[in-house]
């Protein structure tokens, strides 16, 4: 498994790139450099440049090969960058391809302890002393490999521009205000700094300048934003099962439980089990649910596929419970480690016979916090199961964030009756029975185990019942039992979702159809295509059932592109399936190739097609 | 004449049975409906849970007053785990079979005893799928015949074995037709603090009868060796403690303390079985499987370890009616997280 370094134009110029380029660094798994580029993505945020990190990693402990990109843009594109002009190939294994992989004028930063001389005349090398360094740093010998990584932070700090004081603040910031290992660190970078300003002369023409466009702003990964927005929105029970690329979201919770610290008693109000596996986990959450908790999961494929049967249950009884699906690529174990929407299709018809889910799909790390609470208020007030599609790449990287908005509505609790409002609903109806459609909208009135009242207990199953609750044969029961289901689910649903994000101007003729971590893609795509004269629309899709608006958004344009990170192009299918007129000016732009969704690729694909239509 | 509560037994009773006439199933219903109007349960606070099968189906014969959630095969474990975690002040009472438990849920089974669960957790344990018409479980006898199935040549799971290796706290075992001995349990049961175990050999009267069926009614009636005599003494009891213990004689009688106060009185029969000992509950259960003795009673109790929620460190109010200001933290406690983020 390498990383795809397609070399594309030449980079002939040798003018001076500011804060307009990427750095890759190539290293084994398990070496420390998780920290290393955290500083150096921190150190750039800190000098006001936007920032993006992206860190391809193997699905192993120790030593496989891991790829990290970080990419500064002045203009704040955020997105994953396909070329990076400066390799750091601190992996024997990973270096040739590495090398081969960097563009024309690109940079090659390697150990001189390796001797391997310079192979290709259209790249700069700098050779660094990363042994001597390290054993002249008198660090402990456990520490040994990860401090190696810390000089390249030094080297790159010294050759593109970036002060020791900023390094500095950036290693606090990385050990959460330690001092002890900071300056351990520390000691490593300066000494690497030191000697490149001594030893290397500069000869590329990539600098690294202080800007002004990450103050007030946050770097944080889409699965502790998922965290956050589950405490703020009344998180109670959590049950889950360590799946990559999703654990990090429990750990979020946990990481941040304190926030749900009850003074008086210093206990928690919100429950984490790690459970045997996902069954368990699904099962706990829709107890929980159906009990009156706020309940939340997070998992992956592999989880989601064994969550099919809970699901239909909680779908057909009507529980309240949030499923965090943090996908990864299938079929199958597929690439646990590589970032993909392929859960989609499956998620929206999830469990057998005739189901259909709510899927939200946030777009950024602020959408992750603010689905994250808002997902819980949708599962009480729809009483029914809410799926939030993130992916591995929204998920782990790093992103750059206004800080998160505190929610704007009070905690929904949906149509639950307590003691009083059962007595009062008796009074108003005669009557109370559970699955009975009241108020037109396809939802019932619940109550909670607990209720002090006769008259509020129910029987929840999974088998055929009717408005009462009660176990029916009939058909007449069952038909009316998934009319007003799906009623609850076409038009109530439908409605409460959060609603797609349109860029519309009637004079553009080509629309594209985007959603999830594309985002940043796509905008940055646009930009590109705009400078071709290609004027384009954008509708970003942010949940399922779609909103009639996307329908329409298909309709209105001569040509639609569907852009997404699957194989197979499965919202395309999902538009084709329910659009009943013709849809075939809309193309499907499914790139699935386990990497996170580039601009470029986007911009390629849809100039190719535009270029044959013109 | 009503209880403490003012309810009528008839109040504990459910909707109509549905299974087959005669079957233990009903008959252990019977003795749930009997010891909640005794023991004053407030029906309000009990959830009944199952799985999927016959004994399943149960929940809906009694307590009609109580939230029920019958869930998926083999999976009510963790949905109990859910529920009870959400609200702790729920009394929870699930009831499984054989099939249930020992086969599709035997997973789930294990974690809910590990993680001490509170909950009366009943097996009513016939040894053949009922539902789908007669086929071996895995408690069907090593040697059982079965109409379209033949013999069966695997070994049994012990259902009580599982839960006592598995740090059951209280592991019973019974007999539909001793409705005397299994309503004793099931007040210990709801007394206990943690996962109660029962296991209740309740026979199958249509597709596992045969009188030389390890669990049928015949066999049962014929051969149930009860380990102990029992008394269940609740808290605040006020009899004289002499009267109760005048028949037993010295040396063969037990207390067991229970967490609430209340206490299991004991007299031992022929086996001597001490439930307080973990290793002789072992060798009494597999002395059981491999002689085939229908032994039932009381097999292993230890003073409770700490429930799920304990373990998690939640509160004790229960998570479900939390009011808001203690669900979602407040706007200065969000931007205090943020500027760590900056």
């Amino acid at each position: 498994m390498v990383l795809e370094l397609t070399p594309q134009a030449d980079i002939q110029q040798r003018e001076r790139v500011t804060n307009d380029f990427a750095l890759m660094v190539a290293t084994k798994n398990g070496s420390g450099s998780q920290t290393s580029n955290e500083v150096l993505i921190r150190s750039l945020f800190r000098m006001g440049i936007p920032v993006s990190g992206k860190n391809l990693f193997p699905s192993n402990i120790k030593g496989l090969p891991t790829w990290y990109t970080i990419r500064a843009s002045r203009d704040g594109y955020i997105a994953r960058r396909s070329i990076t002009e400066i390799a750091v190939t601190m992996n024997e294994l990973t270096a040739a391809e590495d090398i081969a992989n960097l563009p024309s004028g690109g940079v090659c930063i390697i150990p001189s302890d390796w001797k391997w001389g310079q192979s290709r005349q259209d790249i700069l090398y700098y050779e660094i002393p990363v042994k001597e360094t390290v054993a002249a740093a008198q660090v402990p010998q456990d520490f040994r490999d990860r401090i190696a990584n810390m000089v390249y932070v030094g080297v790159c700090a010294q050759l593109f521009g970036i002060s020791m004081e900023i390094v500095r603040q950036a290693l606090l910031d990385t050990f959460n205000g330690k001092e002890k290992p900071a300056m351990m660190n520390y000691g490593v970078v300066e000494r690497a700094y030191q000697w490149a300003a001594e030893n290397l002369e500069k000869r590329d023409p990539f600098y690294f300048e202080p800007m002004n466009k990450t103050a007030g702003k946050i770097l944080i990964t889409g699965n502790e934003s998922a965290a956050l927005g589950s405490l703020f929105g009344g998180l109670t029970v959590a049950a889950w099962y360590p799946i990559t690329p999703s654990t990090s979201m429990i750990d979020g919770v946990l990481d941040h439980k304190h926030l749900r610290r009850d003074p008086d008693t210093g206990r928690d109000t919100v429950a984490v089990v790690q459970a045997e596996d996902e069954l368990a986990a699904i099962g706990m959450i829709i107890g929980a649910g159906w009990a009156g908790a706020r309940s939340v999961t997070s998992t992956s494929g592999p989880g989601i596929s064994l969550m099919a049967e809970f699901t239909g249950l909680a779908y057909f009884a009507e529980i309240p419970c949030v499923i965090w699906d943090i996908t990864r690529t299938g079929p199958s174990t597929g690439l646990p480690t590589r970032t993909s929407q392929g859960d989609l299709l499956f998620i929206y018809v999830l469990s057998h016979g005739d189901t259909r889910q709510v899927v939200l799909l946030p777009g950024s790390v602020a959408e992750c916090f603010e689905f994250g609470w808002k997902a819980h208020d949708l599962a009480d007030t729809l009483q029914a199961p809410i799926f939030v599609m993130s992916d591995l790449d929204l998920g782990m990287n790093i992103w750059l964030s206004e800080p998160f908005t505190y929610p704007d509505t009070p905690i929904k609790h949906g149509k639950t009756l307590d003691k009083i409002h059962l007595e009062e609903f008796f009074e108003q109806y005669g009557e109370w029975f559970r699955y009975k459609d009241y108020d037109s909208d396809g939802v019932a009135y619940r109550t909670l185990p607990g209720t002090d009242h006769p008259k509020a207990a129910y029987f929840t199953r999974g088998t055929g019942h009717n408005e009462k609750a009660l176990y029916s044969e009939r058909k007449e029961d069952w038909v009316n039992n998934l009319a007003r289901l799906k009623h609850k689910y076409e038009v109530t649903a439908r409605a409460a979702v959060p609603q797609p994000v349109v860029d519309y101007d009637a004079t553009k003729t080509v629309g594209i159809v985007s959603y999830g971590s594309n985002d940043p893609a796509v905008i940055e795509a646009r930009d590109m295509l705009a400078g071709q004269g290609i004027r384009t629309n954008y509708l970003r899709i942010r949940a399922l059932p779609l909103a009639h608006e996307v329908y329409d958004f298909v309709r209105d344009h001569k040509r639609v592109y569907v852009i997404e990170n699957n194989f197979d192009g499965q919202m395309a299918q999902i538009l084709r399936m329910e659009i009943e007129e013709d849809t075939r000016h809309m193309g499907s732009l499914a790139q699935g190739d386990t990497l996170p969704m580039t601009a470029q690729w986007i911009f390629d694909q849809i100039t190719r097609q535009e270029n044959d239509n013109a | 004449m009503p209880n403490a509560l003012g309810l009528e037994r008839t109040d504990y009773k459910g909707s109509q049975s549905t299974l087959c006439p005669g079957c233990g199933h009903d008959s252990i219903s019977n003795q749930i409906i009997s010891i909640a109007y005794d023991a004053n349960l407030p029906m309000h606070r009990v959830i009944k849970l199952s799985g999927i099968g016959c004994s399943s189906k149960t929940p809906a014969y009694f307590m009609g007053r109580s939230h029920a959630f019958n869930a998926v095969h083999g999976r009510m474990p963790s949905v109990a785990t859910g529920a009870t975690l959400a609200n702790s002040d729920l009394i929870a009472i699930a009831v499984s079979g054989d099939g249930d438990t020992g086969s599709i849920g035997l997973g789930q089974y294990k974690h809910l005893i590990r993680r001490n669960v509170p909950i009366v957790y009943i097996i009513e344990n016939n040894g053949v799928y009922g539902l789908t018409k007669g086929q071996f479980s895995a408690t069907s006898d090593e040697g059982q015949k079965l109409k379209y199935y033949g013999v069966n040549e695997l070994p049994a799971l012990d259902l009580c074995l599982e839960a006592v290796v598995g740090g059951a706290t209280f592991v019973a075992r019974s007999f539909s037709g001793d409705s005397k001995q299994v309503q004793m349990l099931l007040k210990a049961a709801f007394a206990h603090r943690g996962t109660a175990i029962l296991d209740i050999i309740s026979p199958c009267v249509t597709f596992n009868n045969d009188d030389a069926a390890n669990k049928s009614y015949a066999y049962g009636k014929a051969n149930e060796k009860p380990l102990h005599e029992y008394q269940f003494i609740p808290v605040g009891y006020v009899q004289p403690r002499e009267e109760i213990t005048a028949d037993y004689a010295e040396g063969t009688e037990i207390e067991v303390q229970m967490h609430d106060g209340s206490y299991i009185r004991l007299k031992k029969l022929d086996n001597g079985h001490d439930p307080r000992n973990r290793r002789e509950a072992i060798d009494v259960l597999e002395q059981a499987q491999r002689e085939q003795l229908f032994l039932t009673g009381l097999i292993y109790y230890e003073e409770p370890r700490p429930i799920l929620g304990e373990t998690l460190h939640v509160v004790d109010e229960p998570l479900a009616t939390l009011p808001d200001s203690k669900l979602r933290p407040s706007a200065d406690a969000l931007s205090t997280v943020m500027q760590s983020f900056m």
